[in-house]
């Protein structure tokens, strides 16, 4: 099957591919431009560990074609740092054990960074239903929701 | 002198909370797990699975399929070793078909090819043959007469005469005469309970990708709990020598027990072989449901007497596991836990391992104790209801303790079971008042925790830093605990400390990382090559100054000389000592290879209030408390890390998770749509409180903390809903159609 040409821009860079027009987002990030940043932990919308942001919006890479990225701005998780300066929730992250394995780590770490943007102080329950699509088997999530909330005070300290 | 640094209180480092050492790849995006990895020529495989529960395989036409574009290898059972018996023999009829497909999703075939798409294609492509057989896939089912044979001749020398085929082990202990002990209860209950088959749900699926060339010769990068092992069994699936093959480990992304077994590792490696390419191999989600590890689904009955003042006179259980098709559902470690909380005089048990058309079930987080504690937990809240007495002070009266003879047999040496009752009790929770519609359920629950070969090696650098290699796959966090047990001991900051998982080659075999063995033998042995090292540090400031080795001790990262020479000398840093270890005798570096035996049981209490919608009969948990002993909590946090995920996943198979058959023979629910975990939303705050006591068999007196907490909610969460409807709920998972059901009994009542 002959392949489709997409120019985009993944975490500010731009880039170029050929796909197959079966090829979801996820595909191509992972297997074409080798960010494997984002995970395929179901491949059918369920588990959010392939959560990007397409022009800021959070969805699952897994449920869009690549050839849908033709002129959109990508954010993955290899993009939320800057330079050497983790992002307040990577850091909290680590700093309150809110991973076990990690490997829901990347999803739930762009979804609450595009919840914090829309809603700089939610409240348990909406962190909680934000992350409803984020599965995480390991933690309880617990811990996720701490760090989550704890970003969240001090984000809008800073501000 | 014999360096001995076992001690249980004192600690520097041991019983903070720094931060992990895997953090940044973490939380980055740049840890590799495994499907992450990429070679260069890699070709991409798809599996072809039977769609049939049972079937013969009469012919399996590739040809179409190789003759596409794109496809470089296909394999089906012929391209894999013959002869293979016992375990190897059971996981490679696993992995790949023999003559018949035992369950539906059993692996068939296999292909190669340049793109994951044309992979997936070319198995379409692929035809086979089957003569569908009857099938069978519920417990009870399989045991009776005229049920389908799974596979005759499966059964071991345990099972008694007369058994249906499909039984294939059996177990029974016991001790005292349980009739007796009913007659002399006041009230005897006695029910029988159910539990569905659930999945580990990790969210990686099973990835992998092998090189094999036809010199014998092979690598292997895997998501798996335990690498020697795999390296073993494809060794063994293959024909090849184990050696030949270095299997590297890759970050895991959840295992719970279901990633100690093999399941596609072979497969990638056959095709590499045949295609003479490095070839990946990552399972679909609905592959990881219908061809890797469910639990056993059980039928149990209990029956327990006891008297007014709550005194247990007697127990007896019956735990029959569906193991899928092969044997090896944990129906020991079903029977052996159920009454191990108990001081028991009269009590007996008994296990049957079942076959069925389902896929091989796996270990999942104590594999078998969960159920068995759902059942007798159960029975005692019952029984606690109609006698009127509180459930903590008539588990704490009727407590195994230091000295008890355990219900299967041993007597139980330093446990912690009374202390955690205790800390229950104790606990705000336990009194808080219940709201309307709620319920509150507690329980009981037990894990034997594993030590098991192991080999660990620590090297130091010239500055004084220190590098751990270890063979257990970090899970949860278990370099940091490494790294705080070696700073411990070197008495060195935790941060001059890296702790890498080592490849097959580089250490001896290390078991699997599986009965929350890690941070108990993989700590020990960190413990361990930490004071060989010292012990050689010691030695080299020995010979520097003159002195006797046995005059030099260790203290805070400094050899300082002792006894008579106390004083004498400068105490000497440890980057002193090695900063010359060239010129005093090489490097200097600690080792421990050897198979712990000193693993210590744990026991935990949970405390969860239910809250039950009439309407819809959805149950919501609305407060959850866990109290377990640690013996020495090494991380606190990623100790109570462990003891919320265990909760959380004994919350879904409790109320929502479960393997659902058609008629047909197939599962019905192979997605994380229709097979729910707990989502965030779900789950309330899960309270911890860590009770220590302390392991005589480990040096700072760890006990394993992974598996214990999974072990009594979904008994817990029974009571609750129970309490909370009054409807005595003896079938998981309580989903809301059940529950509807016991409310609308209850009324009817
Ligand atoms: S992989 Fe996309 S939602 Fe699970
Ligand atoms: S940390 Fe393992 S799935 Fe979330």
């Amino acid at each position: 099957m002959s392949k489709t040409h997409v120019t985009t821009k993944v975490n500010g860079d731009e880039v170029e591919f050929l796909c197959d027009p079966r090829e979801t987002l996820l595909d191509v990030l992972r297997d074409r431009l080798h960010l494997t940043g984002a995970k395929e932990g179901c491949g059918t919308g369920d588990c959010g560990a392939c959560s990007v942001t397409v022009d800021g919006r959070l969805v699952c890479s897994c449920l869009m074609l690549g050839v849908e990225a033709e002129g959109k701005e990508i954010g993955t998780v290899e993009g939320i740092a800057e330079g050497e300066t983790l992002h307040p929730l990577q850091q909290k992250f680590i700093e309150y054990a809110a991973l076990q394995c990690g490997i829901c780590t990347p999803g739930i770490l762009v979804a609450t960074k595009a919840l914090l943007e829309k809603n700089p102080d939610p409240t348990e329950s909406e962190v909680r239903y934000w992350l409803a699509g984020n599965l995480c088997r390991c933690t309880g999530y617990d811990k996720i929701i701490r760090a989550v909330m704890d970003t969240a005070a001090e984000m809008r300290e800073a501000s | 002198m014999a360096l001995d640094s076992s001690k249980t209180t004192g600690f520097k480092y041991v019983g903070t909370r720094p931060n992990r050492p895997d953090g940044l790849d973490k939380v980055t995006g740049r840890a590799k797990f495994g499907a992450d990895a990429y070679a260069p020529g890699m070709l991409h495989a798809a599996i072809k699975r039977s769609p049939h529960a049972h079937a013969r395989i009469i012919k399996i036409d590739t040809s179409k399929a190789l003759a596409m574009e794109g496809v470089k290898a296909v394999v089906t059972r012929a391209d894999f070793a013959t002869g293979l018996e016992g375990e190897f023999g059971d996981i490679l009829e696993n992995v790949m078909a023999g003559e018949k497909a035992l369950y539906d999703g059993h692996a068939v075939a296999a292909v190669a090819a340049t793109s994951a798409l044309i992979a997936r294609d070319a198995i379409k492509a692929i035809e086979v043959d089957y003569e569908i057989l009857p099938h069978v896939t519920d417990v009870d089912a399989a045991m009776q007469a005229g049920a389908p044979v799974i596979r005759a001749g499966a059964a071991d020398a345990s099972v008694p005469e007369g058994l249906h085929p499909n039984v294939v082990r059996y177990y029974e202990s016991g001790h005292g005469d349980v009739e007796a002990g009913f007659a002399e209860a006041d009230l005897v209950v006695e029910d029988h309970f159910v539990t569905e088959a659930t999945h580990q749900g990790y969210i990686e699926p099973h990835a992998c990708l092998g090189t094999l060339g036809s010199d014998g010769k092979g690598e292997l990068w895997c998501c798996t709990q335990g690498h020697w092992y795999v390296q073993k069994v494809c060794a063994a699936c293959l024909g090849l020598e184990t050696s030949q093959l270095r299997v590297t480990a890759s970050e895991i992304g959840g295992g719970f027990g279901g990633k100690t077994t093999v399941f596609i590792e072979p497969v990638a490696l056959a095709l590499s072989r045949k295609a003479n390419r490095p070839v990946k191999l990552v399972m679909t989600r609905s592959e990881v449901f219908r061809a890797s590890g469910p639990t056993s689904s059980t039928s149990m009955d209990v029956k327990i007497g006891m008297k007014k003042d709550g005194t247990i006179t007697a127990a007896q259980g019956t735990f029959r596991l569906q193991g899928g098709a092969f044997p090896g559902a944990p129906c020991e470690m079903t029977a052996m836990c159920a009454f191990a909380p108990y001081d028991l005089k009269h009590v007996h048990q008994v296990g049957y391992d079942v076959m069925s058309n389902r896929p091989k079930q796996a270990a999942y987080r104590a594999p078998g104790s969960p159920m068995a504690a759902f059942a007798v937990e159960s029975v005692i809240d019952e029984l606690c209801g109609q006698l009127g007495l509180d459930p903590i002070d008539t588990r704490l009266k009727n407590a195994s303790r230091e000295g008890t003879r355990a219900s299967f047999g041993p007597t139980w040496p330093r446990i912690g079971l009374v202390e955690t009752l205790e800390a229950v009790k104790a606990h705000p929770h336990y009194v808080a008042p219940l709201k309307k519609g709620q319920g509150r359920g507690i329980s009981c629950g037990f894990w034997f925790n594993h030590g098991g070969e192991t080999a660990v090696s620590l090297a130091l650098s010239e500055d004084g830093s220190a590098q751990v290699a270890v063979g257990t796959p970090d899970i949860g966090g278990s370099r940091a605990s490494m790294a705080l047990m070696a700073a411990e001991v070197l008495g060195i900051p935790y941060e001059d400390i890296r702790v890498t998982i080592a490849d097959t080659a580089t250490l001896g075999y290390n078991e699997i990382s599986h009965g929350s063995r890690v941070t108990y033998a993989s700590g020990l042995a960190t413990i361990k090559a930490a004071e060989d090292a010292v012990q050689k540090l010691c030695g080299r400031a020995a010979a520097k100054w003159g002195i006797p080795e046995d005059a030099v001790y260790w203290e805070d990262g400094y050899a300082k000389p002792s006894g008579p020479n106390a004083g004498d000398f400068e105490p000497l840093h440890i980057d002193e000592i090695t900063a010359t270890m060239g010129a005093t005798g090489g490097p200097i570096c600690g080792h421990f290879e050897a198979t712990p035996e000193g693993a210590g049981v744990s026991f935990a209490a949970h405390i969860v209030d239910a809250e039950v919608d009439p309407d819809t009969g959805k149950t919501s948990v609305v407060r959850y408390t866990v109290v377990q002993d640690a013996g020495k909590a090494i991380h606190p946090t990623y100790v109570e890390g462990q003891f919320q995920g265990g909760a959380a996943q004994g919350i879904g198979w409790a109320l929502n998770e479960e393997y659902i058959y058609g008629a047909d023979g197939r599962l019905q629910n192979a997605g994380f749509l229709d097979y729910r975990i707990p989502v965030a939303s779900d789950l309330p705050m899960i309270d911890t409180v860590i009770v220590e006591v302390p392991n005589p068999g480990h040096p700072f007196g760890v006990r394993g903390v992974g598996e214990t907490s999974i072990c009594p909610p979904l008994a817990a969460i029974a009571n609750a809903v129970s309490n909370a409807v009054g409807v005595r709920m003896r079938q998981l998972p309580m989903r809301p159609s059940r529950v509807l059901e016991a409310l609308e009994s209850a009324a009817d009542g």
